[in-house]
């Protein structure tokens, strides 16, 4: 499964850490929807870390579609929650 | 899965593929054509059939018609072997009325014969033409495949799939960055320059050197401050130390309070 984080690059992850990253993206998505910054902060981070970790990046050059995105490791709540809604992102 | 991951990625191929099927496919409508092409062909064979089946029927009938009017030729002739011209007549007479009907349908028969050979001929261009589109539709099928595939990799440049809006945003977002750095840092330059703000390098005095300073300054004072009193009490205070023996303990205690400073 590849999952891109952004402004960072695609990773290869072995479906076996899905659950795991599940788990916390889950629990990113209540905290958005709850506006707990902190919780946010923190989950975004730990979910990061556990998709580096668990996956292989795959080269600049490829050119493949994510199955999972994820936002950048600085980006904040408030984005995240714009990214998320339907007419977000691209225009168009 | 419904979380921040799954959601993100579903955005962004929902925007692509928006993007992508602005426009129908037409290779679905190249597909639904070529359908409707081999209906027709069909139905134009069918039709051939049809025709060649009646032209068959004629040609039956009309070998009957023909099996009847040798019958009544033969009549004809036994009967005027036997004398009976009136017989003979009736027959000959019946045959002329079968003759017409054969004629009649051999004129049927012909024309019916053209138009199958029309048919047929028209059944072979439809076929001919229908392969024609078959082949020419895989090609632009292929095409559009390739198109689809080469679109999908521009759009992946150019910034409308998940791929380069990803970049786009990662190039915005260190644009900004450097800008709020680069603020930053002349805005701090100007708060130095102003004095609003310590500077923290070490070129000025912080807190700590200024007290220090301060305290190992008093201490000065108060060692100048002895050796004048003892001064004014008569001879050096090195003397005075060294020549006293009371005083032994006194310059120890002294010397221990400097080390301990």
């Amino acid at each position: 499964m590849i999952v891109r984080i952004m402004g960072e690059g695609q990773v290869l992850v072995a479906e076996s850490h899905l659950p795991g990253l599940n788990r916390l993206d889950d629990e990113l998505l209540a905290e958005i929807e709850g506006g707990d910054h902190e919780g946010f902060r923190r989950t975004l981070g730990a979910l990061l870390d556990a998709v580096r970790s668990a996956g292989e990046p795959l080269p600049d050059d490829a050119l493949q579609p994510s199955e999972l995105i994820l936002p950048a490791a600085d980006a904040t709540l408030e984005e995240v929650k714009a990214m998320l809604k339907d007419d977000g992102l691209i225009p168009g | 899965m419904s979380g921040v991951m799954k959601r993100m990625g579903m955005i962004f191929r929902a925007k692509a593929n928006k993007a992508l099927d602005r426009a129908e496919d037409p290779r679905e409508t190249l597909d639904y054509s070529y359908q409707k092409q081999l209906e027709l062909l069909q139905k134009v064979r069918r039709g051939v059939a049809d025709v060649a089946t009646s032209r068959k029927r004629l040609e039956l009938q009309l070998n009957q018609l023909q099996g009847q009017s040798t019958k009544l030729e033969d009549q004809g002739r036994k009967a005027l072997a036997l004398g009976r011209e009136d017989l003979a007549r009736e027959a000959l007479s019946r045959r002329a009325a079968l003759q017409q009907q054969v004629t009649d349908l051999e004129t049927q028969h012909q024309t019916l014969q053209g138009e199958e050979e029309k048919l047929t001929l028209a059944a072979q261009r439809l076929q001919a033409k229908v392969d024609a589109f078959r082949t020419r539709k895989e090609t632009i099928k292929a095409t559009y495949t390739a198109a689809q595939a080469q679109t999908r990799i521009g759009e992946a440049f150019s910034g409308i799939s998940e791929e380069m809006g990803d970049v786009g945003m990662a190039i915005q977002r260190a644009e900004d960055k450097t800008a709020q750095l680069q603020a930053r840092a002349g805005a701090i330059d100007e708060l130095l320059a102003s004095g609003a703000l310590d500077d923290q390098s070490g070129m000025a005095k912080d807190d700590i050197a200024a007290e220090l300073d301060r305290i190992s300054g008093g201490t000065d004072v108060e060692l100048e401050l002895q050796r004048m009193k003892a001064e004014l009490a008569g001879g050096s205070p090195q003397q005075a130390i060294e020549g006293g023996k009371t005083d032994e303990s006194q310059q120890s205690r002294t010397q221990h309070k400097f080390d301990k400073q």
